[in-house]
């Protein structure tokens, strides 16, 4: 048989062309998807309310609608996209970077840490002192989680070492996040401890979306500035080294960006898992499993899979006891073990 | 002279590396590094890039000292092969060896005018126009070899540093780079390639540099440098020797 045929599909994505950009048709698709999926996500809740009177509301100055539809469901269904966004880029990103399809903001312990910050900055009082301050601690918390990974990489970690660490780091961060809620001086603490660590988008305001959007924007574009590094990279350091590529900097510009994107989005909807994970992984075979073309596919389909589950445990549980983290984690966790599997079989 | 380290001294921490080490690499030769494990064959290869600082002595990359170059200009005048070849992801052919072409392009500009036809001319060159579609995974190590061969190729840097090639391929591979790497140096590239096949050295490079304890103790002809004292001192090896036209294989034969 011709050698040429045996060849698996490289690259299954087609291009369209967008005016003078060609875009690849599964992104677009990925765009419509999650734009679709908001929709749904806008239109569902607890109140029965018809679209129409829905998308109404948005454009109208008072009424029980236009309430409903601009301060709850356009701030979660608006914030599912944005997180996922986040989540998924920084799962493409780190995944390049540590050249490990393992990697993701959850696994890695970067996510726990975040939610960590973010109860410090809530139940200590700092959010009530500057609103800025509940994101901005959630970041430092991740922060400080992907720069271990990044010291650790640098000092030579192998893959499953960079793992081990970020699920030592997550345990940590996720027992000083109990501790620091049992301090709290704050009776609904306890209660509210599982929306931190499971992540939900339930109560999502217009201000936790104002507050997320600008640190995720310059987290995914800091992610994006890196993806000519993320591609040399491909070849291993000292050859992306020798093309021109300033790694120490690309390192550096991942673990910012990471932090940026992933503690904002957790600072907003809490430790939302796997999707970082899932989402590039799927997405990789269709985009010749080219780090530089998954940054923006991933972040669509991260948009994508956050409305998805949030839709879901709205139909699910109608009365709001299912949190969206708990979803994303069903759904990640087994493809998580499959995926060692898999590269185990691979080796 | 495309390359010269003059009096170069390196080292990784407090581990001095490179001692004193000078070697010459001139456009249209090959010249090759040889020296047992440890003798500082990679490090010479790495201080060129760049890569490792240069405690004393200098660097000279087409006629420039290495402290003033920049980023952009090293990456576009010396291609270099590491060793730890293998790609980490399943990428298709083309992706990588238009990976070369990083140095002529920008985050704004990712495409450089000719980069296309210098892509297709090294996949052609390499001989693996054929898998162009192909992922890495799915080509046999030999192929692999020469896709990333092709890789360094596309860049089109005067110099072309290479770290053992050779190693892991089967012989018939192993020629077919090395003539790979001769039809190179035609084209006028200066090439500087380590080895430890010292047949391979011997026969397909114009020029050896024999590394022994991070210090160059010479550099020369394959007859020359690689005679049956200098294998004893670097190497402590005795060799058989067997004349081919122009060049000796050298098959080391006892430890002394």
């Amino acid at each position: 048989m011709d050698g040429a045929l045996q060849g698996r599909p490289v690259e299954a994505a087609r291009f369209v062309a967008l005016g003078r950009l060609r875009v690849p048709g599964l992104t677009l698709a990925l765009a419509a998807l999650a734009i679709i999926l908001a929709t749904i996500s806008f239109l569902i809740g607890p109140a029965q309310i018809d679209a129409g009177d829905l998308f109404a509301g948005l454009f109208a100055s008072h009424g029980t609608a236009t309430i409903i539809a601009r301060e709850i469901r356009l701030p979660r269904a608006l914030l599912a996209l944005v997180v996922g966004a986040a989540l998924g880029a920084s799962g493409a990103a780190l995944q390049g970077l540590f050249r490990n399809p393992l990697a993701d903001p959850g696994v890695t312990g970067v996510t726990s840490s975040a939610g960590f910050g973010a109860v410090v900055a809530m139940y200590f009082g700092l959010a009530v002192v500057n609103p800025i301050l509940l994101p901005a601690c959630a970041i430092a918390g991740a922060l400080a989680t992907s720069s271990i990974l990044y010291f650790l990489s640098r000092s030579g970690a192998e893959r499953t070492a960079l793992i081990l660490a970020g699920a030592a780091i997550a345990s940590f961060a996720t027992a000083m996040t109990a501790l620091a809620m049992s301090l709290a001086p704050n009776p609904y603490a306890m209660s509210e401890m599982m929306r931190w660590m499971m992540g939900s988008l339930k109560d999502s305001t217009l201000n936790d979306l104002a507050l997320a959007v600008p640190p995720i924007a310059l987290g995914i574009a800091l992610l994006w500035s890196c993806a000519r590094g993320l591609d040399a990279l491909t070849l291993g350091e000292e050859a992306a080294q020798s093309l021109g590529v300033d790694v120490h900097g690309i390192r550096r510009r991942v673990v910012i960006g990471v932090a940026l994107a992933t503690g904002a989005a957790t600072a907003a909807a809490g430790a939302v898992s796997f999707v970082g994970l899932v989402v590039p992984h799927l997405l990789r075979p269709f985009y010749g499993y080219v780090p530089a073309r998954l940054i923006w596919p991933s972040a669509l389909g991260g948009a994508a899979l956050v409305s998805a589950a949030d839709i879901a445990v709205r139909l699910i549980a109608p009365d709001g006891q299912l949190l969206v983290g708990v979803m994303t984690a069903m759904l990640g966790a087994p493809f998580f073990i499959w995926l060692i599997l898999r590269m185990r079989r691979g080796a | 002279m495309a390359l010269a380290l003059e009096n170069v001294s390196a080292r990784y921490g407090e581990r001095v590396v490179l001692h004193d080490a000078s070697a010459a690499f001139v456009a249209g030769r090959v010249t090759g590094i040889v020296g047992p494990n440890g003798a500082g064959k990679t490090t010479l290869l790495r201080v060129a890039l760049g890569l490792v600082a240069v405690d004393s002595g200098s660097v000279q990359i087409l006629g420039r000292d290495l402290r003033e170059c920049s980023c952009e200009f090293l990456a576009r005048s010396i291609a270099y092969l590491p060793q730890e070849g293998a790609a980490q992801w399943p990428v298709p052919v083309r992706r990588v060896v238009a990976l070369g072409r990083m140095p002529h392009t920008s985050f704004f500009a990712p495409q450089d005018h000719g980069g296309d036809a210098a892509v297709a001319e090294a996949l052609d060159r390499c001989d693996v126009a054929q898998f162009a579609a192909r992922r890495l995974d799915e080509l046999s190590a030999g192929e692999r070899a020469r896709v990333l061969l092709a890789r360094a190729l596309a860049t089109q840097a005067k110099v072309l540093l290479v770290d053992e090639p050779a190693a892991h391929l089967d012989p018939a591979h192993q020629l077919r780079l090395m003539e790979l790497l001769r039809g190179e140096a035609l084209r006028g590239v200066a090439i500087g390639i380590t080895l430890h096949d010292l047949s391979l050295a011997s026969r397909y490079c114009d020029d050896i540099a024999v590394l022994h304890d991070g210090r160059v103790i010479g550099q020369g002809a394959p007859r020359e440098v690689l005679s049956d004292a200098a294998l004893a001192t670097v190497f402590g090896i005795a060799a058989i020797r067997a004349g081919g036209p122009g060049a000796d294989a050298i098959v080391p034969w006892s430890r002394l």
